[in-house]
């Protein structure tokens, strides 16, 4: 990993955990998308602030067996996704977030 | 339906968790249209704080669809400030207006705000049949520049049309200046009772033989061979199946904080100035009662012919005196879709009914509560 990566939900989503689960709603085209319990993970601490590959070690390999090369792997893939729906905002620097940040369920 | 949003209302359903909400804020509102079923009046509605927390309440149980109704939801002065706050929990949001007091600076902040949709009524497309039913002059202008507003700004607006009387045969004028105007349309023929039980504004309901053109009308309905098929009558797993969201995946909440199982199904199930959201939707024992009727539990319609493709809702039924019961609107419905009565239909032909069954919407939860024992208490007696 050469430069660290910030990841941070669109304030143009709507979205809510259900159970393991999370339902995501676009708000620019009504397309709406499911994510795994894994991905949900790392959605939920999606916050701007933490760099993807502390995201990575910090929640998904300390709950899940996976090493930290293919979990960063894995969640890169999906990043790049969500980020291609306009569901996530991706950047190499901190992404500050409006006073009205989405907030998830805890 | 997609069928991801089938699955996902599968595992709602599975997991109890309410994944939609009607909120309504007010019922005041600036229109008066002589079909409406609310009490204009404001008897007490939820303050800013207390819709805030309600919506924190509503989203940690899970509800992710939230239509914020009314009355006229932008009569309240807290509106944009409830509709931030709204968005600010992620709910997806589906906002019912008129439209009238959406200008330029409302049309940008509702844009900015990214709701899902706003649906706006639009009774016909000539002024003098819409407003006389608004019963305010020049509401149909008002409403559709409101419409471009939003349309400029790409928001999915749909146009609903309730059918009744005044305007059976504008549906078709509707329908065209919704496609002019970049917006969905929908039609609705059911004119439901007034929320305190008064059944006079039934009379508005359009008579069967316009029912059966809108549904033999492919361009609303689709394939009209398939849609108008004869019934089969109910299968087994017809019998067992759940009848429709209300109290299972979905529920209502009014401007004063009464939990209904749906806003056409006005059971007082609990009031969340008294109650956490979270433990009424998961133990009112109404919600609880809504939740085990299944078609196989209802006499009179487990035996119909259109007991499986009946639209029948309970809410109907139950102002009609039983949620187990036949809703008549809907045995109407299914006679002018297929072309064949029902014993049901043809004994309420020969019995009219009162045109004021209860007060419900004034109905103490204490004394539906003592309605739902007696009931239960009778049954235990008729079961020994």
């Amino acid at each position: 990993m050469s430069e660290k990566r910030y990841v941070a939900r669109s304030t143009a989503i709507a979205s809510r955990v259900l159970g393991d689960e999370t339902m995501v709603m676009s708000a620019t085209d009504s397309t709406l998308f499911t994510l795994d319990e894994v991905a949900t993970v790392i959605w939920e601490a999606a916050d701007g602030a933490t760099p993807l590959e502390e995201i990575v070690t910090k929640k998904v390999c300390a709950q899940y067996d996976i090493t930290p090369e293919v979990a960063l792997k894995d969640a890169e893939v999906l990043v790049e996704q969500l980020a291609k729906h306009g569901l996530l905002l991706l950047s190499d620097k901190p992404i500050a977030q409006p006073a009205s940040l989405p907030r998830e369920t805890p | 339906m997609s069928s991801l949003v089938e699955e996902m209302v599968g595992k709602a359903l599975q997991r109890g968790i309410p994944l939609s909400v009607q909120l309504d804020l007010t019922y005041r509102c600036n229109e008066r249209c002589v079909h409406c079923y609310l009490d204009h009046h404001d008897h007490g509605e939820m303050t800013t704080a207390e819709i805030k927390d309600l919506l924190d309440q509503m989203a940690d149980a899970g509800v992710f669809y939230l239509t914020i109704s009314g009355g006229e939801i932008m009569m309240r002065r807290d509106f944009f400030e409830i509709l931030e706050y709204a968005r600010a929990r992620t709910f997806c949001i589906k906002l019912k207006t008129n439209g009238i007091l959406i200008r330029k600076k409302e049309a940008d902040r509702i844009v900015s705000l990214g709701v899902e949709s706003v649906q706006v009524s639009i009774y016909s497309h000539r002024p003098e049949v819409h407003d006389a039913i608004t019963k305010l002059p020049g509401s149909l202008a008002q409403s559709i520049e409101a419409i471009r507003r939003l349309r400029a700004h790409g928001i999915h607006v749909i146009m609903a049309n309730v059918l009744m009387v005044q305007n059976v045969h504008d549906y078709h004028g509707v329908k065209a200046l919704a496609a002019e105007l970049g917006a969905q349309f929908i039609i609705d023929p059911t004119i439901t009772p007034m929320m305190d039980g008064d059944r006079s504004i039934l009379g508005l309901n359009v008579d069967e033989a316009a029912l059966r053109e809108v549904f033999q009308n492919e361009a609303l309905t689709g394939n009209a061979e398939e849609f108008c098929a004869p019934p089969q009558g109910p299968d087994a797993e017809a019998l067992d199946a759940v009848p429709c969201s209300a109290g299972h995946t979905a529920c209502y909440v009014s401007p004063y904080g009464d939990v209904y199982p749906c806003v056409q199904f006005p059971l007082p199930s609990g009031n969340v100035r008294r109650m956490k959201f979270a433990d009424i939707w998961r133990d009112s024992p109404q919600l609880k009662e809504v939740r085990s009727i299944k078609l196989r539990d209802m006499p009179t319609c487990s035996q119909c012919a259109h007991g499986a493709t009946c639209t029948r809702c309970p809410g109907l039924a139950y102002l009609e005196g039983d949620m187990r019961g036949p809703s008549y609107q809907d045995c109407e419905k299914s006679y002018a879709k297929t072309g064949i009565s029902s014993e049901y239909l043809e004994a309420r032909k020969a019995s009219p009914q009162p045109q004021r069954l209860q007060l419900v919407q004034i109905q103490g939860l204490q004394h539906a509560a003592q309605n739902l024992t007696a009931r239960v208490t009778e049954s235990s007696a008729l079961g020994a």
